[in-house]
């Protein structure tokens, strides 16, 4: 479900000179494996067929993020968005060039990838903030807040196979926006629960532009991202093909 | 970011240089490389939490389905070994013996299959999200130490219980073994957790060792048998060489070999001294876990990166 685009608020975002995130030149090949057996990789040996078909997600990618700013990744599917961020997020390592970062860096690369059904909402909270890079201190200070967001108090000793998708979403985003990295990776994640839910998520992006923290999203959401955002990327076929003003940039999606 | 990490790696490109290092920059994924359980001790204790709760999801008897597949080896051995093939006659103790060795491999088994699968068994996490990989195969040993505690308990009583008194010895020797089996387990662990995330196959590969491993180590028969047979070609130092071997061997001595039965026996059948008493080949033992160990980390530190991308 996608935000009403009245309810989203405008940037908050500061954006500073300090570089935090420097991406040089950086090219991905994928080989779309036919197989992961040893049976078949003999076999194709032997053959002499070829293994595997590769393409290129992305290609000679170069882009800076400033401390503070909030950068929309836009394109049609197969750009090369969801691969970018997860270099940044070093999940994935480029073929070519580097990519640098300042500061701790917090992938939402897909809400709730990290819990596990059959553990407790509160055993989850401290697995995934830890995984999201936080201390036992941090999620303890946390907890009580990270709960109270996502409004599912008297759920939270039960295990999470019997939540709903609903309740397991906002869990996990509450878990994700709590963790204050100094940089904020974000995926597809703001079209989670109802729209209460959805205003609360968006007034808590809006609150961590204000507090300085620098932003990478990834969505859709056309309209929401240009009221988010302070710049607005645009890729295709694993290029950038516009980097600047969020209105211009939507403009160009659209004319391509 | 600092530590071992860096020093092994300047040939992989995308390290910030130092003066780059200087002004806080990092190249992202970049870690303490296998330090990495010491230092996530947190997060690495959390995982174990998580798959001790996993592991025995829905199960009616838990945690003690550890205690009940080594009794069934026990007894299946024991009859079919001990009484049948009537090995027990010649070994005093045979049952602390036999079990003392079942405990090895089985802790062999369990650290080695689990960390051949904890890379590909933890996809989800992986691929989507970047966290330091090692604590992986990390957690899966400390789940299997955690699965191999009961198993000790019921060997320290049953050895107690046949006229075992612990020593320094004994203690020594026990430490010894456990040193060499883990570090040695956790070198094959990370190379096959390593191999197994591109191709599959190497996890029925290690079943297969395993299986292997229980009979090719002195576990049901005595190692002096062994040497009747193939003493003085090269398979029997190959034999003696093996760390299940060595460590085997090693558990022998901590729990078995000094308890009243076989001191009682003992000239009777010189036999049943092991050869170089009491540690034996120990120091073979460590250098070639530890030299597994250094080949398993840089190979699982060298493949890591594709990790997401070929799960």
């Amino acid at each position: 479900m996608s935000p009403n685009i009245q309810d989203v608020p405008e940037s908050a975002a500061v954006p500073t000179d300090r570089e935090m995130v420097r991406i040089q030149h950086i090219s991905k090949e994928f080989s779309l494996r036919h197989d992961h057996s040893l049976k078949e990789l003999v076999f194709s040996a032997l053959q002499k067929k070829k293994l595997a078909d590769t393409f290129l997600a992305l290609d000679d990618v170069d882009l800076t993020v400033h401390a503070g700013e909030t950068v929309g990744l836009i394109g049609f599917n197969g750009s090369g968005k969801s691969t970018l961020l997860k270099t940044i997020s070093g999940v994935l390592f480029p073929d070519v060039g580097r990519v640098m970062l300042r500061g701790r860096v917090a992938g939402l690369i897909e809400v709730g990838a990290g819990f596990h059904p059959d553990l407790s909402g509160r055993e989850n909270v401290y697995l995934n903030g830890a995984i999201l890079g936080m201390d036992r201190e941090q999620i303890d200070a946390k907890f009580d807040e990270i709960v109270a967001f996502s409004e599912i108090e008297e759920f939270i000793d039960t295990d999470v196979k019997y939540y709903s998708s609903g309740m397991f979403l906002r869990l996990a985003f509450s878990v994700a926006v709590h963790t204050e990295p100094d940089i904020f990776l974000v995926d597809e994640i703001l079209s989670v629960g109802d729209e209460p839910f959805q205003r609360k998520c968006l007034q808590r992006i809006r609150e961590l532009q204000q507090a300085g923290r620098t932003m990478v999203v990834v969505s859709h959401e056309l309209e929401m991202l240009q009221k988010l955002c302070t710049r607005i990327v645009v890729m295709r076929a694993g290029k950038v093909i516009f980097d600047g003003d969020p209105t211009k940039a939507v403009a160009t999606l659209r004319a391509s | 970011m600092t530590g071992n990490g860096d020093a092994a790696r300047p040939t992989l490109p995308g390290v910030p240089s130092s003066a780059e290092q200087a002004e806080g920059w990092r190249a992202p994924g970049q870690d303490a490389g296998w330090l990495n359980p010491v230092r996530e001790r947190f997060l690495l204790r959390l995982l174990v939490r998580k798959e001790l709760r996993v592991r025995y999801r829905g199960s009616m008897l838990g945690m003690l389905w550890s205690y009940v597949k080594p009794a069934v080896q026990f007894i299946v051995f024991y009859i079919a070994l001990g009484l049948f093939l009537q090995l027990s006659k010649g070994t005093p103790g045979y049952a602390v013996y036999l079990f003392s060795g079942i405990v090895v491999i089985n802790l062999f088994g369990e650290v080695f299959g689990n960390a051949t699968r904890s890379i590909t068994g933890n996809g989800a996490l992986v691929a989507k999200i970047y966290m330091p990989s090692q604590l992986f195969p990390w957690s899966s040993m400390i789940v299997a130490l955690v699965h191999f505690l009961p198993q000790l308990v019921v060997l320290v009583v049953g050895a107690l219980l046949s006229g075992w008194i612990p020593s320094p010895t004994s203690l020594v020797a026990f430490g010894l073994g456990m040193v060499i089996l883990l570090v040695f387990t956790m070198g094959l662990g990370m190379l096959a957790a390593a191999l197994n995330a591109a191709f599959r196959d190497v996890e029925n590969f290690v079943d297969l060792i395993v299986m292997v491993a229980t009979w090719l180590s002195p576990v049901l028969y005595r190692i002096s048998m062994v040497q009747e047979a193939i003493g003085g070609t090269i398979w029997w130092w190959l034999y003696q060489l093996n760390p299940l071997t060595i460590v085997v061997e090693l558990f022998h001595v901590a729990f078995w070999r000094y308890s009243g039965p076989v001191v009682e026996k003992l000239p009777m059948d010189p036999t049943l001294a092991t050869p170089g008493e009491p540690f034996g080949l120990w120091w073979a033992g460590l250098l070639i876990a530890m030299a597994t160990f250094v080949v398993g980390t840089i190979v699982f530190e060298r493949s890591k990166r594709r990790f997401a991308q070929e799960l």
